[in-house]
This record gives structure tokens, C-alpha cells and sequence, in this order.
């Protein structure tokens, strides 16, 4: 089942480290306990996201991958 | 014949670190002004505020020169201050590459190829942890030595500081990055 997400990221085509960096300014934006869905094809960003969560401590709560678009779904802190 | 020591019971441990212990500040050095070095600071600066660090660059020595603004040509007020600048054109936009120059046509491939991959410029990058709040602290010194003034610099900048000030950081456990 897919999670509803608050805003979504576009970062489809975009290169290190601008995925991520997208995804902070969004992040900013919401308030706690929102859903942030991001789109990339940065193959790199599967590990990255990972790393973010951790550092950051917004939730992963759902990471898929079709036709080369990556899809993470954070909850944020 | 000695006296064996009491045995004592130890000391409790201290309590475990809690476990989302807060990131450590960051402090970029950025000594380099070669292209593909401020390409690499700029990255791990936006990457850093994004992470949720606190990020903090010390601009000096070549990697001063980065930060005037890309318009100034020569900049200095005696001859070999102006001279400097005029065989290293001053401003993020005219980084040289330390390898395969070759009189631009290196960094002309590299801008192209960024653009192709979709590689944000290192312009780019500087206004992005701008406006994160990347924090960028000019060497008084090397203002100095450059004959580098405020007005030659972009917005944005910091008090120019010293060695002390980058010292007193790296105390505190900030995480050094020597770029």
C-alpha cells in the first residue's frame, strides 16, 4: 500500500547531492509527523536516504523502485 | 611484603549515549581554489546543512580568492597583489582544474559534462548553503595579503577571522575537513 504524501519532491535527472538537498529544503517546510514522498533516479540516492534518515532522524517509512524512478516516502521528525 | 589493595567494586558505567546523539558541527577549510576542489567543498557543505549539521567554511589563502565576486578582474592595491589576480582570476566561476587545464578547454569539458549530468555548478552549490545556512568565515589574513577589501567580496560572508577562530572550533570538536 501506498503512503499519501503532505508534498512531493521531484528529483528525477538531478545529480549528487541535490536529491538530498531537495529533500532538506522540503523537509523544512512541513511539520512534524508529515509525509514528504521524493522521486529520483540517482541510483547513489538509494544509500543516501538511508544515511539522511539516520543522521536526521525523519522516518523512512517506504522506499520503492519502478522503471528507474526511485521512490522515497519520509515522515518527518 | 606488600599489602594486597582492596578489592573494590567498580563504578557504574556511564549511562549509554542516548541514541540519536546530536551531528557534529562541520568546518570546512577550504585552503584550494582549483575547480574540481571547490566543486567538492561546495557539495559537502549543502550535504552537511542538509544532513542537519551545522556547517561552518573557512575561506583561505587560494581558496579566498573563490569567494570575490566573479566581475572583479584584478583586485589588490600594490602591483604584486594585482598581478596575483591577474594570473588567477579571482571568483567561483573561474576555478581553473589542478590537472588537464589546458588553457580552460579542461574546465570548459567539465562545466558541459556537469550540465549534461545534471551536476549543479558550484555556484549553484554557494547559493544553496547560503540560503541553508552554511556559514562562510573570510582569513583576515590572507584579506590582507591579497589586498582583498569587503566590497571585493560576495554577500554573505562572515567576519573575517583567524587561525584561533579555527582552532577554537576543531577544540570543540568540530569535524575538520581540509579541502
Amino acid at each position: 500500500m501506498t503512503q499519501a504524501a503532505d508534498l512531493t519532491v521531484d528529483a528525477r535527472g538531478l545529480n549528487c547531492p541535490m536529491p538530498i538537498v531537495k529533500t532538506a529544503q522540503a523537509v523544512k517546510t512541513l511539520a512534524s509527523g508529515q509525509v514528504l514522498e521524493v522521486l529520483a533516479t540517482d541510483p547513489g540516492s538509494v544509500k543516501d536516504f538511508a544515511a539522511w534518515s539516520k543522521s536526521t532522524g525523519n522516518e523512512l517509512v517506504e522506499q520503492t523502485v519502478d522503471g528507474g524512478v526511485y521512490r522515497f516516502v519520509m515522515r518527518k521528525k | 611484603m606488600t599489602v594486597a589493595e582492596p578489592v573494590t567494586t567498580p563504578e557504574p558505567l556511564p549511562a549509554a549515549a542516548p541514541e540519536e546523539a546530536t551531528p557534529r558541527d562541520i568546518l570546512i577549510i577550504c585552503y584550494s581554489g582549483e575547480l574540481e576542489k571547490t566543486w567538492a567543498a561546495m557539495i559537502l557543505a549543502t550535504t552537511g546543512a542538509a544532513m542537519g549539521a551545522k556547517v561552518r567554511v573557512f575561506l583561505t589563502f587560494w581558496g579566498l580568492q573563490t569567494f570575490v565576486k566573479d566581475e572583479r578582474r584584478i583586485t589588490g592595491d600594490n602591483i604584486m597583489q594585482k598581478m596575483m589576480s591577474a594570473m588567477q582570476r579571482p571568483g567561483i566561476s573561474h576555478r581553473k582544474l589542478s590537472k588537464m587545464n589546458f588553457l580552460g578547454m579542461g574546465p570548459w569539458m567539465m562545466r558541459k559534462l556537469a550540465k549534461q549530468y545534471n551536476v549543479a555548478s558550484p555556484k549553484e552549490l554557494l547559493a544553496i548553503a547560503q540560503e541553508m545556512g552554511v556559514e562562510f568565515m573570510p582569513c583576515q589574513m590572507t584579506m590582507d595579503m591579497f589586498g582583498l577589501k569587503r566590497e571585493d567580496m560576495i554577500e554573505g560572508l562572515g567576519d573575517p577571522v583567524g587561525a584561533a577562530t579555527v582552532i577554537a572550533l576543531l577544540q570543540e570538536g568540530n569535524a575538520p575537513l581540509f579541502i
